[in-house]
């Protein structure tokens, strides 16, 4: 039952990062909506590892390769959005609708 | 048995200290006094917790720890509260 | 019982993340993604994936707090601007998160539960008493191998965005600290016991809970506070011993596949004889890359325009 809720956790935290990262215009926020949907997935897959008898490695071993991954890949795009923000001023894309 | 009871009265003492240092960071009105409430509770809240943990410990190598924990939470959070304390003063200079 | 306690967690996990989302400022955004991501920890305790959970309050809560901080004072100082959050709710963004999070629902029900490998009794010949060690080390070595790989190529991509002019400069920006202040204290007392918790992480990790990412992370995070404290300088890009401990770790590992390989073993299949020995120092050598490259990591490139502003 409390496996049921993680995994339930996890789905809403991937709808949640979703969300922000196609709604929020601040890439800084965007990138911490994907780290949402990445964690929101860990939880999800974790919890479906622990279905068994014993706690499963293999995911464990997997989650923590994938939170390592997680942080160099949210290192690089903030590298990209500080390039940005001292090229054009600002921190977020330009808004395509009002776009000339 | 006596072991459990001092578990208990002690890790309800700390969940007090916790508490009365939530609701003073929620209700104290500025930063400096928001954080005297912060560390001191916490301080001594996650202290008792730790000692009441400390009466379940099987080894002394665990009791070690127990302590190592909460005096590095102390160190940190002192050091913590330092900063936040100097940059808020930094920001009410600005202000004035 | 602890199905309240778990539900009562999850609350508190969804309103953080919801916190984050929704939340008015970018600095409170970051601060709640902070205290989610301790929350989160909490969870992979409950649900007794221990080195999860470390692996997440370190990398997941600390660094990735510290790197989004960092950016966020940067942008700051650039007057780059917070964005307002738009006013109302995006539809067709909501449609599309609510239909992930309910295919997602669904595939909990729908998906059958498959048989757990038996890792129990392989473990004798993995050379380590932690399951998850002898998975990311021994049976599952690719992966690990190829992630620290990803490591280096990430560290690569921050470096590539610093400017021509900045090439030579010192890595990272430079931190305000005050001589003989707090954080100058703090940055001198804690790198001796910080260093002896991260060995203590990786070396207990063999047979406990810990490891080389969760140690090599410890480790990262005492060389931040030293060098965000200004006592130790920051080194750079052409510091040939910086760029020897960014690859030795990748190297080692890479060498010990190909030696079993060459002994007929097959690439990374390490000879249960010798698999507690060869692990220990694949696991030393990949602590040092994964402690310099994290904390490289978050520091960023060289950046002389973010020194003298």
């Amino acid at each position: 039952m409390s496996l049921t809720v993680f995994a339930l956790t996890g789905a809403a935290l991937v709808g949640l990062g979703v969300y922000g990262l196609l709604a929020l215009p601040h890439l800084l926020r965007r990138i911490m909506c994907f780290n949402l949907i990445g964690s929101g997935l860990f939880l999800f897959f974790g919890a479906a590892g622990a279905r068994g008898a014993a706690v499963d490695a293999i995911p464990q071993a997997l989650i923590i390769t994938g939170i390592v991954v997680a942080l160099s890949a949210s290192a690089l795009a903030v590298g990209l959005v500080v390039a940005l923000a001292r090229r054009t001023g600002h921190a977020a894309l330009p808004d395509e609708d009002r776009a000339p | 048995m006596m072991a459990d009871v001092a578990t208990y009265v002690l890790t309800a003492l700390g969940l007090v200290f916790f508490v009365a240092g939530t609701v003073g960071l929620l209700r104290f009105p500025d930063t400096f006094s928001r954080l005297h409430a912060l560390t001191k509770a916490d301080n001594l809240g996650l202290g008792f917790i730790a000692l009441g943990v400390a009466f379940q410990a099987d080894t002394w190598a665990q009791l070690a720890m127990l302590a190592l924990i909460w005096a590095l939470a102390l160190l940190a959070a002192g050091t913590v509260a330092q900063l936040v304390a100097r940059a808020a003063l930094a920001q009410v200079q600005v202000d004035e | 019982m602890s199905l309240a306690l778990d539900l009562a967690l999850c609350a508190l996990i969804l309103g953080v993340a919801l916190a984050t989302v929704a939340g008015g400022g970018v600095f409170r955004a970051v601060i709640f993604f902070i205290t989610y991501g301790l929350f989160l920890a909490i969870g992979w305790a409950r649900l007794g994936a221990f080195d999860v959970a470390l692996a997440e309050a370190a990398i997941g809560a600390g660094l990735t707090g510290v790197l989004l901080l960092a950016a966020h004072a940067r942008l700051r100082r650039m007057q780059a601007g917070d964005a307002p959050p738009p006013a109302g709710l995006n539809l067709p963004a909501a449609l599309a998160g609510a239909g992930m999070a309910l295919a997602l629902g669904w595939a909990w029900f729908a998906l059958p539960v498959p048989a757990t490998p038996d890792i129990a009794s392989a473990l004798p010949r993995s050379g380590v008493g932690n399951p998850v060690t002898a998975v990311l080390l021994n049976f599952r070595a690719w992966d690990t191998l190829l992630e620290s790989i990803v490591l280096l190529a990430a560290l690569l991509g921050v470096w590539i965005l610093a400017r021509d002019g900045d090439w030579n400069a010192p890595l990272g920006p430079r931190y305000h600290a005050l001589s003989g202040g707090v954080l100058v204290n703090f940055g001198r007392f804690l790198p001796p016991i910080g260093l002896c918790f991260g060995v203590y992480l990786v070396w207990a990790g063999a047979d406990y809970i810990g490891g080389a990412f969760q140690g090599g992370t410890v480790l990262a995070a005492v060389g931040l506070v030293a060098l965000m404290a200004n006592v130790v300088r920051p080194p750079r890009v052409s510091y040939a011993l910086l760029r020897a401990a960014v690859v030795i770790g990748p190297a080692v590992f890479l060498l010990a596949g190909l030696l079993a390989a060459g002994f007929g073993a097959g690439f990374l299949t390490l000879p249960p004889a010798l698999a507690k020995s060869v692990i220990l120092v694949i696991e030393a050598a990949l602590t040092i890359s994964i402690a310099v490259t994290l904390a490289l990591l978050v520091i960023g490139p060289p950046d002389d325009a973010g020194r003298s502003s």
